[in-house]
C-alpha cells in the first residue's frame, strides 16, 4: 500500500528538503501516522491537539479534498498521491 | 522563523510602517518575507506595523488614490513615484433613490467598479506589486476567479514585470478578454477556482514558480492589506465617520476581514470617533459555505462545490471564512445569502434606482441588503453602506435575458407611437 505524499515548502524542514516522500497506509490517518514516524514532529504540524486536521491545512487524496470525503478515514489506495497544502485566500 | 523561499534579507526591504509578519492564529512573529503561512500552526500571516502619527490633514493632502493612506500600508514612502495603477478613491454614491425604495434613512454605495480594471482587485494588487519589487520577483502571478487576473496582468504591464495568471476555464468571456489583453500568459485550468488555487499552491513550491510573486499566495499578507483602503475611504468620504452598518461580499473572506481591520486602525489612530459598527457578510446561495456555517452556529467552514452566477465569489473553500464568522458575530452583524434570481433582480434594482451597473457580486450585496431590510435585521435609521466591488459589463450574461430593447421599430413616428401604446 505504497502512496506518495507531496510536502509543502513550509514542512520540508522535516523531510530534509524533499518535496515528495513515499508513505504507507490504508487510510489517511495511517499514512499520517507513518509519516510522523518517518519524520518526527511533522504530524503535529498537520493535526491539532485534538487530532483533527488543522483548519488552515487542506489535504487531498488524489484530486479529492478529504473534507468532501471521509476526512482522516479517507481510503488511500496503493499508488495514490496525497497533497498537503496550506489554505490560501483568493479572489 | 519563517521559511522564505528566497535568500532575500530584510535589510534591503522598504515596507514603510510594516515591521514584521504576525500569525493571526498563534501570534508568532517572523521577518517580512514572501511567506503566507505560519511555520508553527499554518495560520495566515498578517502585517504588523509601527504606525507614525497620522493626521486627517496629511491624508487629505495626498493623491486621489489609495496612496493617500500610504503611511498605513506596507509600501515605501515614495510609492507615488513608482509605476503602478494608482487605484482607489472611487465614488461613494449617496443612494437616496435606493434608500427610499428600501425604506432606509441613509444609504451609500461604495462603487469600486471605478477602479482602473473595474474591480476592487486593483487595490490589493497595487500593494502586491510593491512587495514583488521589494523581493526582486520578476513574474507576477495569481489564481483568480477573473477580476484578479485582469488586475494582475494590467499592473504587471504598468510595472514592467512579466505576468502568468491562472483561471478556471469556465469564466465569463469578458473576464477572459480582460485578463489576456494586457499581455503576459493567461492559463485556463479545467476545474473550479479551488482547483486552480490548489495548483498554484503546488506551483509555488516548485522550481517552475521560482522568483514568482503570486499575489494571493506568497504575497498574500501584503496583498490583503489593500482591502483596508476600502474602509479608510468609506470613513473619510462619510466625513471621517464609521458607517453603522456595512454589507460586504464574501468569497475568501479576506476583504471583509481587512475592512474590519481598517476601521479598527482608524479608531486606534484617533482618526475617527469610536462608535459601534455592524458588518454583514453576503454570499450567493450557490456558494454559501460561510453563510451555512453562520446559520448552523458553527465556527468552522465545510467546503462546498460552487454553482452560482456570482463567479467572482465562487470560492468553495474560503480561507478567511472562520474570521468572517467571528467578525459578523462580534459586531452584531450577520452572514446571509441570496439566490441567483435574487442576484439578477438586485443588479437591476441598483441600476434602475442609482444608475450603477454592478457585476454579480454587487447583486449579491444589494440582494442581501434588501433581504435583511425585509426581514427587519437591519436598522433602517442607521447609516448604511453597501459595497459594489465590480463592473456590470464583465457579467453581461447574468442580466442579458432581462435587458433587451423595449421595442424594435422602423424609424417613423407612427411606429414609435404604436410601440408606446
Amino acid at each position: 500500500m505504497s502512496v506518495s505524499v507531496r510536502i509543502p515548502t513550509i514542512l520540508r524542514t522535516y523531510t530534509n528538503g524533499a518535496a515528495e516522500v513515499s508513505g504507507e497506509g490504508a487510510t489517511l490517518r495511517e499514512v499520517l501516522e507513518k509519516l510522523d514516524a518517518d519524520f518526527p514532529g511533522i504530524g503535529a504540524r498537520i493535526l491539532d491537539e485534538t487530532g483533527k486536521i488543522r483548519r488552515f491545512v487542506n489535504v487531498y487524496v488524489g484530486e479529492e479534498d478529504v473534507r468532501f470525503a471521509d476526512n482522516l478515514e479517507t481510503a488511500t489506495p496503493s499508488g495514490v498521491q496525497i497533497s498537503i497544502i496550506p489554505a490560501v485566500a483568493g479572489g | 522563523m519563517a521559511l522564505a523561499s528566497t535568500e532575500t534579507t530584510t535589510t534591503s526591504l522598504d515596507f514603510g510602517p510594516a515591521v514584521a509578519l504576525s500569525c493571526r492564529e498563534c501570534g508568532a512573529r517572523s521577518p517580512l518575507g514572501p511567506d503566507f503561512a505560519c511555520t508553527e500552526c499554518f495560520g495566515p500571516l498578517e502585517i504588523a506595523y509601527e504606525f507614525p502619527r497620522v493626521t486627517r490633514e496629511q491624508i487629505a493632502a495626498g493623491p486621489a488614490n489609495i496612496w493617500r493612506y500610504r503611511a498605513l500600508l506596507p509600501v515605501p514612502a515614495d510609492v507615488t513615484a513608482k509605476r503602478n495603477m494608482a487605484p482607489g478613491w472611487t465614488k461613494l454614491v449617496k443612494a437616496d433613490n435606493l434608500a427610499r425604495e428600501l425604506g432606509l434613512r441613509s444609504l451609500h454605495v461604495k462603487d469600486d467598479s471605478g477602479n482602473p480594471t473595474h474591480s476592487f482587485k486593483d487595490r490589493v494588487v497595487a500593494i502586491a506589486v510593491e512587495a514583488a519589487r521589494n523581493f526582486g520577483f520578476h513574474t507576477l502571478s495569481c489564481s483568480s476567479t477573473g477580476n484578479l487576473a485582469g488586475a494582475v496582468t494590467a499592473a504587471a504591464a504598468r510595472a514592467g514585470l512579466d505576468a502568468c495568471v491562472f483561471i478556471p476555464s469556465d469564466l465569463e468571456q469578458a473576464k477572459i478578454v480582460m485578463a489576456s489583453v494586457y499581455g503576459g500568459r493567461l492559463v485556463a485550468i479545467d476545474g473550479s477556482y479551488d482547483d486552480v488555487n490548489r495548483f498554484c499552491s503546488e506551483l509555488i513550491g516548485d522550481e517552475l514558480g521560482d522568483r514568482w510573486g503570486f499575489v494571493n499566495v506568497n504575497l498574500r499578507p501584503y496583498y490583503a492589506e489593500g482591502s483596508k483602503t476600502l474602509a479608510y475611504e468609506i470613513a473619510e468620504q462619510l466625513g471621517w465617520r464609521l458607517p453603522e452598518q456595512i454589507i460586504v461580499p464574501v468569497a475568501s473572506g479576506s476583504q471583509l476581514t481587512k475592512i474590519d481591520k481598517g476601521f479598527k486602525e482608524l479608531v486606534t489612530l484617533g482618526l475617527v470617533e469610536d462608535r459601534p459598527y455592524k458588518i454583514f457578510a453576503a454570499q450567493a446561495e450557490g456558494c454559501s459555505p460561510v453563510s451555512a456555517a453562520y446559520k448552523a452556529g458553527h465556527d468552522v467552514i465545510r467546503p462546498v462545490k460552487p454553482d452560482t452566477i456570482a463567479k467572482s465569489l465562487a470560492i468553495g473553500n474560503p480561507a478567511d471564512g472562520p474570521y468572517v464568522l467571528d467578525i459578523a458575530r462580534r459586531t452584531g452583524g450577520a452572514v446571509e445569502d441570496v439566490t441567483d434570481a435574487e442576484i439578477v433582480d438586485a443588479i437591476r434594482l441598483l441600476a434602475r434606482t442609482e444608475g450603477v451597473f454592478a457585476e454579480t457580486a454587487g447583486g449579491v450585496t444589494v440582494g442581501v441588503l434588501r433581504k435583511l431590510v425585509a426581514e427587519g435585521r437591519l436598522d433602517p435609521d442607521a447609516e448604511t453602506v453597501v459595497l459594489n466591488t465590480g463592473e456590470g459589463l464583465k457579467t453581461l450574461d447574468a442580466v442579458a435575458d432581462h435587458a433587451r430593447p423595449t421595442a424594435v421599430i422602423r424609424p417613423s413616428l407612427d411606429a414609435f407611437r404604436a410601440a408606446l401604446a
